[in-house]
């Protein structure tokens, strides 16, 4: 790949070779255990999902003995603060201090892009939950594996599913006003609209707000809504949105639908479909090895960021084992990262695309009351799915990416 | 007497990253470095002018965007400079224009308003700063030859910044400007009285202190070679004051030390224990209940008693 290249001859011509010669790479024993660094929050308020990360991971290594392809595993978890500084700080103390052999998250886009370059330089492999659609488009790092989606991953297939199967016309669309929303609900609109439907109106409240009826009041006039909400948001706006006694149905992201989330929801949750790349129901062996061992360890059952960071960690072993353990050719490495085809995972089969994204089934869930419980009950499942839907990747990635304002509301 | 730790100090920052194991904590080292000139920065203002500013990291972050943006637009290193330490000044003084319409509480809040308006321009307007996914570049400068693409070669760089800063602080504090804006503080009145153009010390205090930060802020900008909307949030903004209030406001080396404690904290000590966050708020707690004028002037004051403590026994 000519990008490669271009990357090897800027690390000679910037000084970056510095940078990559004083990593602690010198001679490493086979007996020495490979390191992996965790980058996740466990402060502030994206922390709920970044401890899931954590007990995804642990969770994996337990099942495997700390052992992976023969070589005893050691986790280094770093704490970002959910801050792109801190995440800048902490990937140098797991690359330079700690000597990883890879890194595991970080949680949020805009960390991710944040060390992005210095990782390249590194040459660190990364394997993360971010959703940031350029890092595998049109701003590529080579060594980034990304086993979960972008975040139009999630939502292609749920806007083909609102269209076809639900034959749905007209739709609202509620996100979160950062990257992650605006990406998501672009790429909704462009299939849905092919499809034939219509977006009648975008809502953007702030990232942290208390009070969703503002927005919900501007409903009208549509089939139904669709929610791209993370963290704890989707929790907030569906209780509000049910307060309000509105009574469209709701179509969720993978976030809004997240089985983590399930205990905490009501009644306000149920009938609502979302789309998400794990479901609670898949019935692969690791997938119930995953549940039981959430359940016994942590209470809880595993929802996105923890079956992520399992996922994350039968890749990781799955490449291993190609190379024999070994670590300390990155290029080889990420390429066997990369050759990573799996079938037993709590997501069931996937491969990766030249660029490092996933292509993997997707699922649509309907939210259900069972007894006591919520539960998410697949109803369709989008196998071979990638980041580009069935676009022309060529076109795919001629247009601009996807953001607030683009693709445009058709007036 | 004093000369000697002075001394010591300086040859101890100097060979830093000779001593230091690994480039990690060189690193972190740069960071402090970097806090420390904007810390210092805040402090003109928190300190010596009596004016306690929560929209600081709106200069800090508006250096770092004009200099992200004139790298992307192809700019040389120097040209980017003078590009974003123009800028500062500009905003500073659009700031220090309206900010100083208040004193006391107006003005802390006028310059929480200020610094949001800065964060919401950053965070919103996406053509230009790229909303939350902020803007990367590509490549530190090589001033004089060398090469701050390494650890030790941004540490070096940074070093001299900061002790051009800490001396620039030096003379101001030790000058009639100085004298006359403590004057400002303590007695804004009296100094009119005596003719003094109390707003326009302020003024012109303002512009030093948004110039330093704007130069801590092309520094972050260079080490992280990235920029986003947190790095302008009042969080940031808070954190300095933080550092400069721990250290000893009205200080030279109360921000240094303030920003040696947040950036340890922060990055250091966050990997060894989980709840840092906790344990950085309660050493602030003891700060303000055992020393509340600060660390520095603290630690000074309790040195003070133990000699006399001694000299009595």
């Amino acid at each position: 790949m000519a990008l490669s290249v271009d990357r090897r001859r800027f690390l000679v011509g910037a000084g970056g070779l510095t940078l990559a010669t004083t990593l602690p790479r010198a001679a490493r024993a086979q007996s020495r255990p490979v390191k992996i660094g965790l980058l996740t929050v466990k402060t502030g308020p994206l922390a709920s999902g970044g401890i899931q990360m954590e007990q995804g991971t642990i969770r994996f290594l337990k099942d495997r003995n700390y052992t992976l392809a023969g070589r005893k595993v050691e986790l280094i978890v770093g704490d970002t603060g959910g801050n792109p500084a801190g995440t800048k700080t902490k990937i140098q103390e797991l690359v330079e201090r700690d000597g990883v052999d890879m890194i595991f998250g970080p949680l949020a886009a805009f960390e991710l892009l944040a060390i992005s370059d210095y990782a390249a330089q590194a040459k660190m492999p990364i394997l993360s939950l971010a959703a940031a659609e350029d890092m595998t488009q049109r701003k590529p790092n080579a060594y980034f594996v990304r086993a979960s989606g972008t975040s139009a991953q999630y939502m292609h297939p749920l806007a083909d599913y609102a269209a076809k199967e639900m034959k749905l016309k007209r739709l609202i669309t509620i996100a979160d006003d950062f990257a992650f929303g605006h990406e998501q609900m672009a790429g909704f609109q462009r299939v849905f609209e092919d499809a034939g439907g219509r977006i009648v109106k975008k809502l953007w409240p702030p990232l942290v707000t208390p009070d969703y009826t503002p927005y919900i009041a501007q409903i009208s006039g549509a089939d139904a809504v669709v929610q791209g909400f993370a963290g704890s948001n989707p929790l907030k706006f569906m209780k509000q949105y049910q307060d309000t006694g509105l009574k469209l149905p709701v179509l969720g992201n993978g976030t809004a639908g997240d089985e983590a989330l399930l205990k905490s929801y009501g009644d306000e949750a149920v009938g609502m479909i979302s789309c998400s790349a794990y479901t609670g129901d898949l019935d692969t062996p690791s997938n119930k090895k995953l549940i039981d061992g959430m359940v016994k360890d942590y209470g809880n059952i595993p929802g996105l960021y923890s079956a992520g960071l399992y996922i994350n960690g039968q890749v990781a072993e799955a490449a291993l084992e190609k190379t024999g353990g070994k670590t300390d050719d990155r290029e080889a490495f990420i390429r066997a990262l990369r050759a990573v085809s799996l079938t037993d995972t709590p997501r069931g089969p996937f491969t990766f695309d030249r660029l490092g994204n996933v292509v993997g089934t997707f699922y649509i869930r309907r939210t259900e009351r069972k007894g006591d419980k919520l539960v998410n009950t697949t109803i369709k499942s989008y196998p071979k799915v990638s980041q580009f839907w069935t676009y022309d990747e060529k076109w795919f990635l001629a247009q601009p990416v996807y953001s607030r304002d683009y693709p445009p509301l058709k007036s | 007497m004093t000369r000697f730790p002075l001394a010591l100090a300086f040859v101890a920052l100097a060979t830093l990253p000779l001593w230091m194991p690994g480039t990690y904590y060189v690193n972190i080292a740069s960071q402090i470095l970097f806090y420390a000139i904007f810390a210092l920065g805040v402090n003109v203002l928190a300190g010596y002018a009596g004016l306690v500013s929560l929209g600081h990291a709106g200069l800090f972050g508006i250096a770092a965007y004009a200099g992200a943006k004139a790298i992307t637009a192809g700019y040389g290193h120097s040209v980017v400079a003078v590009i974003a330490l123009a800028t500062t000044l500009v905003t500073a003084a659009v700031f220090a224009a309206l900010a100083l319409r208040g004193t006391g509480l107006g003005f802390v809040m006028i310059t929480v308003a200020l610094g949001q308006i800065v964060w919401g321009v950053a965070y919103r307007w996406i053509s230009i700063t790229n909303g939350d996914n902020g803007i990367t570049i590509t490549g530190r400068p090589f001033p004089f030859g060398l090469s701050l693409a390494s650890p030790r070669g941004f540490y070096w760089a940074t070093l001299v910044v900061f002790l051009l800063a800490l001396a620039s602080m030096a003379v101001f504090v030790a000058s009639p400007f100085g004298a006359s804006l403590q004057g400002t503080r303590d007695q804004p009145r009296r100094m009119n009285a005596l003719g003094y153009h109390v707003w326009m010390i302020r003024f012109l205090a303002f512009l030093f202190s948004g110039f330093w930060s704007g130069v801590a802020g092309l520094l972050y900008l260079y080490y992280n070679q990235f920029v986003s909307p947190q790095m302008v949030a009042l969080t940031a903004s808070a954190e300095a004051l933080l550092m400069v209030i721990s250290g000893g406001t009205a200080t030279l080396l109360g921000p240094i030390v303030g920003a040696v404690l947040v950036v340890v904290m922060k990055n250091v000590a966050s990997a060894y224990i989980e709840r840092w966050n906790f344990v950085l708020g309660a050493i602030f707690v003891v700060i303000v209940v055992f020393m509340p004028d600060g660390l520095v002037p603290g630690t000074v004051r309790v040195a003070r008693w133990a000699r006399s403590a001694l000299g009595r026994a």
